[in-house]
């Protein structure tokens, strides 16, 4: 049931992508064109085949969505790599970073969180709530490069910017470890202390949400001691809807790192994205578009699927 | 101070502060752009309270200049996708049926798309530029207020008041406008809040790569990437310019925390 309602939702983001690109004024090769003299006049005319320019709307669209359809995102217009090999290039440094960072929040936020609705109103609450908005107001491009400053030049505990030392290869496996991780050090605080605010926030309001029940209530009632009822009973229910969360934050946590693996030169989907906008590479922009948005889609059925199996309130299809 | 008001003193104070300062600033001080090759990168002093840029230009000055930019731009977008997602939400909770399916598939397509690439690409195909980024900015953050403002008109609609002003003959457009949307003002407060301090997050992040507002026009974001640039030689061009985002994101977030109060008294803030 629910995979079936994934194509509409391909058809859509297939549709916007296609409307984006066909916004530019004269057609994107004009532009492109335009900008780059390197250009060669065949393989001009290679990605006029490609995308079938000459044809009406209607025609190229249902062109490029059999294009799409065998997966063929077109090539680089930089270095003519196939744009599917640029992302999957770049997609394990992207999920290396956000997967520790998102790791490390659920690590913090969690119990930050369930503190804050456990002694609700008092002046811890307040000053954790007051302490996650100041994160989330302030900017990852400021404090980037304030803490590469500190930490990495001034005090030079840390690497500034890339994934690896140069001469990586030469490491013991515990020494490409620490490397590994001296290097994820800044751009994963910098995510971090930017991603706590929200999800703490969830957590406050989820678990305050569930010690209101009855069930709690009687949970309690009944003389259960209070790490029981909390750990047992409300903590489960207060975690359910975090698989849901997670499936929606993750068009921001592939997206969202975009800055950050900029100011890092950490070299993630983000920072391709970022290259390839500047340098008018459309294909790689077009194709992490939609292969992010794709990626984004599996990840919600996927929670959607989780949630079914350990919620018994939601069954996919219940017919109940 | 309760919670509630505690949020909203603070909030509202520092965005007056901001606010006052962005648009009276640049008439009592030096043109932001005049530049001054005799004072290049000079540390906070009395006559520049906030140092000088590589070229001699006053921060402070730029700051109060930029500043009108980001505020500009963050209440151009409220405006856009605030209404775009009042009215698509509005059509879509009262009317129902088709329409509504199609327009919240199209919602549900648009969450699909992780918004930076999105915005990046529509930078790309139209361009850096002021107008642009509003338009981007407005035409991809607007999901959020219609879903909000749907789910509330949904349950709104079949209350007694709606039945009534429909039985009496009032158009619809009317119901929704005069009877049925003031009694959503404060959730689209606390939508509203949030879009701007979003949207002031993403134009100076996005300027600040060169993608958003062009120099020599100022804005918050474009002035800290002079800011990266002299990092080590001058942390006031990355300071201020970086506060500024920061107060003003953190006093969107602020009101917003202390409408939010005010709508769900069950969960307070703090007494």
């Amino acid at each position: 049931m629910r995979v079936l309602g994934i194509i509409p939702l391909l058809l859509g983001i297939s549709l916007i992508s296609f409307a984006v690109i066909n916004l530019s004024p004269g057609g994107f090769m004009a532009t492109q064109v335009q900008m780059s003299q390197k250009i060669s006049p065949s393989s001009i005319e290679r990605m006029r085949k490609l995308y079938g320019l000459d044809a009406p709307v209607h025609v190229r669209y249902l062109n490029w969505l059999k294009r799409l359809a065998r997966f063929d995102l077109g090539e680089s217009f930089l270095d003519g790599r196939p744009v599917k090999k640029a992302i999957a290039s770049a997609l394990p440094a992207t999920i290396l970073l956000q997967g520790v960072s998102l790791i490390l929040v659920l690590l913090i936020s969690l119990p930050l969180g369930a503190q804050q609705a456990l002694r609700h109103g008092s002046g811890f609450d307040r000053g954790i709530l007051v302490g996650t908005l100041a994160s989330y107001s302030t900017p990852t491009f400021w404090l980037g490069p304030v803490l590469m400053l500190v930490l990495g030049v001034n005090l030079g505990w840390l690497p500034i910017s890339g994934i690896q030392s140069p001469n990586y290869s030469e490491f013991s496996m515990w020494g490409r470890f620490l490397d590994r991780s001296a290097h994820l050090a800044l751009p994963v605080g910098v995510m971090v202390i930017h991603d706590l605010a929200f999800f703490t926030r969830y957590m406050r309001g989820s678990l305050l949400e569930v010690i209101r029940q009855e069930y709690v209530t009687v949970a309690r009632a009944k003389g259960l001691p209070e790490k029981t009822v909390l750990f047992k009973h409300a903590m489960r229910n207060a975690l359910l809807p975090f698989i849901t969360i997670m499936g929606m934050a993750l068009p921001g946590l592939l997206g969202g790192g975009f800055i950050i693996e900029t100011i890092f030169a950490w070299p993630g989907m983000g920072r391709l994205a970022y290259s390839s906008a500047t340098s008018f590479d459309y294909p790689v922009i077009m194709g992490i578009l939609l292969m992010s948005s794709f990626l984004t889609i599996i990840g919600n059925l996927l929670a959607d699927m989780l949630y079914a199996l350990v919620d018994p309130r939601v069954r996919i299809g219940g017919g109940q | 101070m309760s919670g509630r008001k505690f949020w909203i003193f603070w909030g509202t104070l520092i965005l007056l502060l901001l606010v006052s300062c962005s648009l009276f600033g640049p008439f009592l001080t030096q043109d932001p752009s005049r530049p001054d090759l005799f004072a290049r990168l000079l540390a906070p002093s009395f006559s520049h309270p906030f140092g000088t840029d590589e070229l001699g230009r006053d921060v402070l000055s730029r700051l109060m200049s930029g500043g009108r930019i980001s505020l500009a731009v963050a209440v151009s977008v409220v405006l856009m996708a605030g209404g775009l997602g009042i009215v698509i939400g509005a059509v879509s909770g009262y009317w129902g049926g088709r329409l509504d399916s199609f327009l919240m598939r199209t919602v549900d397509v648009m969450n699909c798309i992780p918004t930076y690439f999105l915005i990046l690409s529509l930078v790309v195909v139209l361009g850096p530029s002021l107008f642009n980024v509003v338009l981007i900015l407005g035409l991809t953050s607007w999901t959020g207020m219609a879903r909000l403002v749907r789910a509330e008109i949904l349950s709104l609609r079949e209350r007694e008041f709606v039945m009534a002003a429909r039985a009496s003959g009032i158009p619809a457009w009317r119901i929704i406008f005069r009877h049925i949307l003031p009694n959503l003002s404060t959730t689209i407060l606390v939508a509203s809040a949030l879009l701007a301090g979003d949207a002031i997050l993403i134009e100076s992040g996005l300027s600040f790569l060169g993608l958003g507002v062009q120099p020599p026009t100022a804005s918050w974001g474009n002035l800290l990437t002079s800011g990266h640039e002299y990092l080590q030689m001058a942390w006031w061009l990355i300071f201020f310019p970086g506060f500024a985002i920061f107060l003003a994101v953190a006093s969107f977030n602020l009101l917003a925390e202390g409408l939010r109060d005010i709508l769900d008294p069950r969960i307070r803030s703090g007494a």
